[in-house]
């Protein structure tokens, strides 16, 4: 009841903040709303909605047809299984990376803080280059690992090392400022009180951080599954080994089979919307806590 | 005692937060760390609990009933522990929160749920919280979450019971209540308290000894009087309460305040007399009146009145000093009907003075 | 400031935490990030100034720089505009579109890219219409400058609504108050205040748009010398198993996306010790 209370009253209090704010002329209020509208829709939405139509383009049956394909079939698998592994790996990492770099002073920390946005600022090409220079036939490792029957460049694993690289600080640059700015009180209360790190954590920690951790899940894995460019210099190309859903969709573009190329689209583009929506409706649920 | 703190010095970096510390806490004490922010007395707190590491230098050591803990980690010391802003586990009902200390213990030795439920009901009473708790953090006020910090440290019936500044972040009349209650409390239990705050007054009216604590180092320990009346640093009588300081001159031993020199003029100026030694009157400790009384008295006027408290708030100035503060009880105020601008003479009843140490 | 320095923690699981953090930090990140630093090092220079100064190449980073800057400098208007209008009005969809303003964080790039097409490509809605008039918008220099205002957009709203948030309304009304017109007000309050928010998001925009490659391929057409985009020419030439010249060009790409992050950061360091948030 209070809660629901208080809530209200946060709504009242923005809406009267949007009233003290709104004193801008009506012209000026109309030009610029006007100006938003039309660009996010030349922008923004034209595109979503264009997907779904070209994607119908040769009716439904072509459609059911084209997602049921074998290699569409296989490229749904192998993305789910790269997102599968990329996800959870940076999660972990995230976590430690966060708990490392909050609840502790150390040299070199705001260094370890910079490294960890690194990924953010290689283009995804580069990214696969990197990997292709530690991993590939003529790179550092390739060879001990090919000799041992190991092939990472055009194989599945360099596919998931390189959406691991591209996801990396997804989940880690969410919890970071949360956790810096909640402190360490509660944690110091659970020890002071007997609690051991492992019951810290998941009772006092875990449950603190647990939206922001979703968020971070959330935009990593939208990544992971759509992630083109790194994984294109990694994959082999071949229809059904390595294909993810990005690589098929560009592969069948490239073949001008447009309609089955947005059909596997239509897909991708239905969860990024879906990741859109569970967005804001975290969003929403950060803010209120 | 229950805990005792010998040679105890922390820095970080290149800042020093506590400088070769020792005290003695007796059990059943309430005792407050007193001093301004940067003073030591939240970090010599924290490694009380544990939460940080004394730097390690020999001959320091900290005892819990004389047994050392410095390498003791904090969840053994069995230290109750509450923060100024509460840091109750928001996730958590009121009760989870009191009952998580209970719950956390290895299965041998957590009570049973009967046991635990009734311990908290325990609490709830004496926190005076019957009935809250299924409420969760956000829906209290900030003196019942304090109250709720407060239950969840004594759950697990901690050996010293450590408060970092409890009411700091509560208003004024809140404060007030709940430190009176803390007492009562601390009575009740009979527990060894140790209470971090920087309002003297707050100090000053719950504790049974004062530590006063100033640039990492003790400045004083004592009762709330001895500290009050008896201040052995200029910081301490500073720190306690308002204070008029002149400049005097002290010779054979006798101290001297500017109404004498003026009168005496050029002659006494000693070559051996300390000029610039300090003398401390508090309000209450001046004695104004419309006739001169003796040769320490100074002319002063009369600048402005407060009648908005007990006592008569009065400021007077004079040629040397910009202003004195004087509070005079209400019945000589009004016996002396003084109004803005009037000359008056005014004199100390009791001085505390301190000369600069030369052989620094 | 020492209550910071204070918290000298003995939480659990320090070593647990660093050490996992900098070994999987190591073996993701760092390991093959040294591995493109000495490759490029070791190219020798001649060798190095020949493949920058190929004409494929030099002509694919200008325009990959002087549409990332133009396409920053577009949305950092647009974005400011977008941003202002969803922080401060409420009108039909108002909720609709702030959502929407993340599609190109939440949707895969190649899709964006064919997406894009199907709308400025030869045979999109805008693409065949304006096609008459002469103008092209896919294939071409603008056809990549759509392609990256669709991915950088983002970057600048969602830098500049926490900003224009936190404007005080009251410093405008006092400015008001002292007699400033609307306009003044904006001129001398509230553009001010704001402007760290827009270099940032430009910055961060520009930065993005360098290394952009799945939105940008389509669009571009990739017309060697003309429309083709540095990352594609990276990916060409590891194709081609030149790795030597793909990574002296990843290299240049790279210091130049580190320079101008690096400039963010020095100007939010500047805008923070003005105003006295540092």
């Amino acid at each position: 009841m209070d809660r629901e209370q208080e809530n209200r009253e946060g709504l009242n209090m923005d809406s009267s903040k949007t009233k003290l704010y709104s004193q801008d002329p009506w012209w000026v209020r109309w030009l610029l709303i006007g100006v938003t509208i039309s660009f996010l829709t030349f922008l923004l939405l034209l595109p979503l909605i264009v997907i779904f139509q070209e994607a119908l383009a040769k009716g439904i049956a072509f459609y059911i047809r084209s997602l049921s394909d074998r290699n569409a079939w296989s490229a749904v698998k192998m993305t789910l299984l790269t997102a599968g592994v990329a996800v959870p790996l940076n999660l972990v990492f995230g976590v430690a990376a966060a708990w490392a770099t909050t609840k502790y002073q150390f040299r070199g920390k705001s260094i370890l803080i910079t490294i960890i946005d690194l990924p953010f600022a290689i283009s995804p090409i580069v990214a696969g280059l990197m990997l292709v220079l530690v991993f590939g036939s003529q790179g550092w490792w390739g060879e001990w690992l090919s000799d041992r029957g190991i092939q990472v460049i055009f194989g599945v694993p360099g596919v998931i090392l390189a959406t691991v690289f591209v996801t990396f600080p997804f989940v880690a640059r969410e919890l970071i400022p949360l956790m810096q700015e909640q402190g360490s009180d509660e944690e110091w209360a659970a020890i002071s009180l007997g609690a051991n790190g492992w019951q810290t954590f998941w009772k006092v920690t875990l449950p603190n951080i647990k939206w922001a951790l979703l968020y971070g899940v959330l935009l990593c894995n939208a990544r992971a599954m759509g992630e083109f460019g790194a994984v294109s210099i990694v994959s082999s190309n071949i229809r059904g080994r390595t294909n993810t859903l990005p690589l098929q969709i560009d592969a069948l573009y490239s073949e001008y089979q447009s309609a089955a190329a947005f059909a596997l689209a239509s897909v991708l583009a239905g969860l990024g919307v879906l990741t859109l929506i569970g967005k804001t409706i975290l969003e929403r649920r950060m803010k209120s806590t | 005692m229950s805990v005792e703190i010998k040679n105890i010095s922390k820095s970080f970096g290149s800042f020093t937060a506590l400088k070769d510390v020792n005290l003695r806490i007796e059990t059943g004490e309430l005792i407050s760390l007193l001093g301004p922010s940067g003073s030591g007395k939240t970090t010599l707190l924290r490694i009380i609990a544990g939460m940080d590491i004394p730097d390690s230098n020999p001959g320091s050591q900290i005892l819990f009933f004389d047994e050392d803990v410095v390498s003791m980690p904090v969840g053994k010391r069995h230290v109750g522990f509450v923060f100024q802003h509460y840091a109750l586990f928001k996730h958590m009902t009121v009760f989870d929160n009191i009952a998580f200390g209970l719950r956390v213990r290895p299965r041998d030795k957590r009570p049973s749920k009967k046991e635990i439920q009734d311990r908290v009901r325990e609490l709830l009473r004496l926190i005076q919280l019957e009935g809250f708790g299924d409420r969760f953090p956000t829906q209290l006020s900030g003196g019942q979450r304090q109250r709720v910090a407060l239950a969840r440290a004594l759950a697990i019936e901690p050996r010293v019971l450590l408060l970092d500044e409890p009411f700091g972040a509560l208003d004024a009349k809140v404060r007030q209540s709940l430190r009176q209650w803390l007492r009562r409390l601390h009575d009740e239990l009979n527990t060894t308290t140790v209470l971090v705050t920087h309002d003297q007054e707050e100090a000053l009216e719950v504790s049974d000894r004062v530590v006063v604590m100033n640039q990492a180092k003790i400045e004083q320990v004592g009762s709330p009087e001895q500290v009050f009346h008896n201040p052995t640093s200029e910081f301490v009588i500073d720190f306690l309460g308002n204070v008029n300081v002149f400049r005097g001159r002290v010779q054979d031993g006798k101290a001297t305040w500017g109404a004498a020199r003026e009168e005496r003029g050029e002659e006494s100026r000693g070559a051996d007399a300390s000029d610039s030694a300090k003398i401390y009157v508090r309000p209450h400790e001046l004695a104004v009146d419309r006739n001169k009384l003796s040769d320490e008295s100074i002319a002063a006027r009369v600048q402005r009145i407060n009648l908005a408290g007990a006592q008569a708030k009065v400021i007077l100035s004079t040629a040397q000093y910009e202003e004195i503060r004087v509070d005079l009880p209400m019945e000589r105020f009004q016996h002396l009907r003084l109004v803005p601008g009037d000359a008056v003479f005014v004199q100390p009843t009791n001085t505390r003075i301190f000369v600069p140490d030369y052989s620094i | 400031m020492f209550s910071n320095l204070k918290r000298q923690n003995r939480l659990p699981g320090f070593g647990l935490t660093i050490g996992y953090t900098l070994l999987y930090s190591s073996l993701i990140l760092l390991i093959p990030l040294t591995a493109l630093m000495l490759k490029s090092a070791a190219t020798p220079w001649t060798e190095l100034a020949a493949t920058l100064t190929h004409p494929r190449v030099s002509s694919a980073l200008r325009l990959t720089f002087g549409a990332s800057f133009l396409a920053a400098l577009i949305n950092t208007l647009f974005g400011s505009i977008i941003a202002w209008s969803l922080v401060r009005y409420r009108f039909f969809g108002s909720r609709f579109f702030d959502a929407i303003v993340d599609l190109p964080f939440a949707m895969p790039t190649a899709v964006s890219g064919i997406a894009l097409m199907a709308i400025y490509g030869p045979n999109g809605p805008v693409g065949s219409f304006l096609l008459p008039w002469g103008i092209q918008t896919s294939i071409s220099f603008l056809g990549v400058l759509i392609a990256l205002l669709f991915i950088g957009l983002p970057f600048v709203v969602r830098t500049m609504q926490p900003a224009i948030e936190e404007l005080d309304a009251e410093m405008e009304q006092a400015a008001a108050s002292l007699g400033a017109s609307r306009w003044q007000t904006f001129t001398k309050v509230t553009f001010p205040s704001i402007l760290p928010a827009m270099i940032t998001g430009f910055t961060l925009a520009f930065a993005r748009s360098l290394g952009e490659y799945g939105s940008v391929v389509y669009m571009s057409g990739n017309l060697p010398n003309k429309t083709e985009i540095i990352s594609l020419v990276i990916s060409n030439k590891i194709e081609e198993s030149d790795i030597a010249g793909a990574s002296a060009v990843a290299m240049v790409l790279l210091l130049a996306t580190f320079a101008s992050l690096m400039l963010v950061q020095g100007i939010q360091w500047i805008a923070n010790k003005k105003t006295g948030r540092a």
